[in-house]
């Protein structure tokens, strides 16, 4: 019995750590600023108004603000295709960058309330586990 | 004021304008009908090619995955080591050993984590054997410490002299203050090697202390691109600068490329360090690179044309661009670019430009895969 009992303890404290392992919405939107500035700004901007024709503003971005987990597909799997961003029309590529689902909600929280736009979705790591690739086409 | 001197403060504004916001010669459109065929689909990243022959040549992904193909059918090729994967870096370059019709050896560079030590991962350079669809006899050549999380940087691109040494390129891993100036630290250098790993002995800065004597030289941003000159044999290199400044150099031992001492690029406007780049574009004991890009026009692969199949484009140097998402012409006369074309403008992220033994250009498209270059019709 004490076995199991001391093994029920260890399983609770685990528990207990990975409730404490959890970022708050402020927390994530912070490290999201952080990945973004390393990651993501070069093409997208530092506003988040996106460059040249290519690559589309995320900045009041319909397709991004309306489609949050296709956001978080291309984010994990790479965006290849047309798509429509405020009624203009985009086909680059952007590739997938090898960061983790936890990185990928802080950045998605993070451009999801930035720049004037602002999201009640909390994108949380298991969301993003649960995005499938198949959803992209 | 009267009208004429107006318009002549008018028109020199404008050239100073014009000037300070592109360097010159200005580029061109398209000036024949030139087209491309896709040889290979479905690559995401196609990072680095190496060929065997005109229908067979192997094909790096950068997430990891390693292509072999012929006639045009791909098969992956199992055995690599772990690639750690991250923003820029991940499997990159590959390129075969000078004598790979008897040894089956091949080059590649990657992103590892050979210390399990969680901090992320830096450069390496392997060779390895191909045996069918394997990979065996998988060697480290060199590992560039110490490994870091950030996305930036990595290089790299591989090539050869005529005296069996090999060059790879690493790029400043995000850390311009503190690595590329630095010849006891790595990245933001160019490496030689002997073809089995070892330091040659007469590498520039072999006998010096601490120092890391692979390294050939250094004040490197990012290289992703490299090119042995046909005629020259001089290594050509290229590297992206911030914002404005990506540079073409011609590698020399024991030199100083400045980076980020000199440069003609701008800090990104996210720049929160201590030390913003100053607007110096020279300074002595410093190399002024070839030719600079402003603005940037992110270049990835390179490769000069040697063959008759374009016709004109016989000793011209081509170069992609990933920004603008086309492959860039320069026609260089007596050491100096004279003409810059853009050629099949708005085919996609440019990420790799190889001369293939039939004398084509074959370019790696992100989100694509392979295409060959077909001349005007």
């Amino acid at each position: 019995m004490k076995p199991f009992f001391l093994f029920y303890l260890t399983f609770c404290f685990i528990g207990i750590l990975n409730l404490n392992a959890q970022k708050n919405k402020s927390e994530s939107i912070k490290n999201g600023i952080k990945l973004y500035r390393d990651f993501c700004y070069r093409c997208h901007g530092f506003n988040g108004e996106g460059q040249t024709d290519l690559i589309p503003p995320l900045k009041s971005s319909d397709y991004l603000l309306n489609n949050i987990d296709l956001s978080i597909a291309g984010l994990k799997y790479g965006l290849k295709g047309k798509i429509f961003v405020n009624g203009k029309l985009y086909d680059s590529y952007m590739a997938y960058q090898g960061l983790d689902n936890d990185e990928i909600a802080d950045i998605m929280n993070y451009i999801l309330n930035e720049w004037g736009n602002s999201s009640e979705e909390f994108v949380t790591p298991e969301r993003v586990s649960k995005v499938e690739k198949s959803i992209i086409k | 004021m009267s009208k004429s001197i107006l318009k002549f403060f008018i028109v020199t504004l404008y050239i100073q304008t014009a000037c300070s916001q592109e360097n010159m010669p200005p580029i061109l459109g398209q000036e024949k009908n030139y087209s491309y065929e896709v040889i290979v689909d479905d690559i995401s990243v196609p990072w680095g090619m190496a060929f065997i022959n005109s229908d067979e040549f192997l094909v790096t992904e950068q997430s990891g995955i390693l292509y072999h193909v012929q006639n045009r059918v791909k098969n992956e090729i199992k055995g690599l080591p772990d690639v750690y994967f991250r923003g820029q870096g991940g499997l990159l370059d590959i390129a075969l050993h000078p004598n790979f019709d008897t040894n089956k050896t091949i080059f590649f560079t990657q992103g590892v984590n050979t210390e399990n030590d969680n901090k992320g991962g830096n450069t390496s350079l392997y060779s390895g054997v191909i045996d069918g669809f394997k990979l065996t006899n998988v060697k480290l050549l060199y590992k560039a410490t110490p490994n870091t999380k950030t996305s930036q940087h990595w290089g790299s691109r591989i090539v050869f002299d005529r005296e069996g040494h090999i060059y790879f390129g690493i790029g400043d891993r995000g850390e311009r203050d503190i690595n590329p100036q630095d010849i006891t630290r790595d990245a933001g250098k160019i490496y030689r090697l002997n073809l089995d790993g070892t330091i040659p002995i007469d590498n520039p800065f072999v006998g010096l202390k601490n120092v890391k004597d692979a390294i050939f030289s250094f004040g490197h941003r990012n290289p992703q691109g490299m090119t042995v000159h046909p005629k020259t044999g001089q290594i050509w290199e290229h590297e992206h600068g911030p914002r404005g400044g990506d540079e073409i150099n011609i590698i020399k031992g024991g030199l100083n490329y400045g980076w980020p001492k000199i440069t003609y690029g701008k800090d990104y406007l996210t720049y929160v360090g201590s030390n913003p780049l100053e607007k110096t574009t020279s300074l002595p004991g410093m190399e002024q690179p070839f030719y600079y890009w402003v603005p940037s026009i992110a270049p990835s692969g390179m490769a000069f044309c040697t063959s008759d199949v374009y016709g004109d484009w016989k000793d011209d140097l081509f170069v992609g661009s990933l920004k603008f998402e086309y492959l860039e012409r320069l026609v260089i006369e007596e050491d100096k670019v004279v003409k810059r074309e853009k050629i099949l403008d708005g085919i996609g992220r440019v990420r790799n430009v190889v001369e293939g033994p039939d004398g084509y250009l074959y370019l790696g498209i992100e989100g694509t895969g392979i295409v060959k270059v077909l001349p005007a019709k």
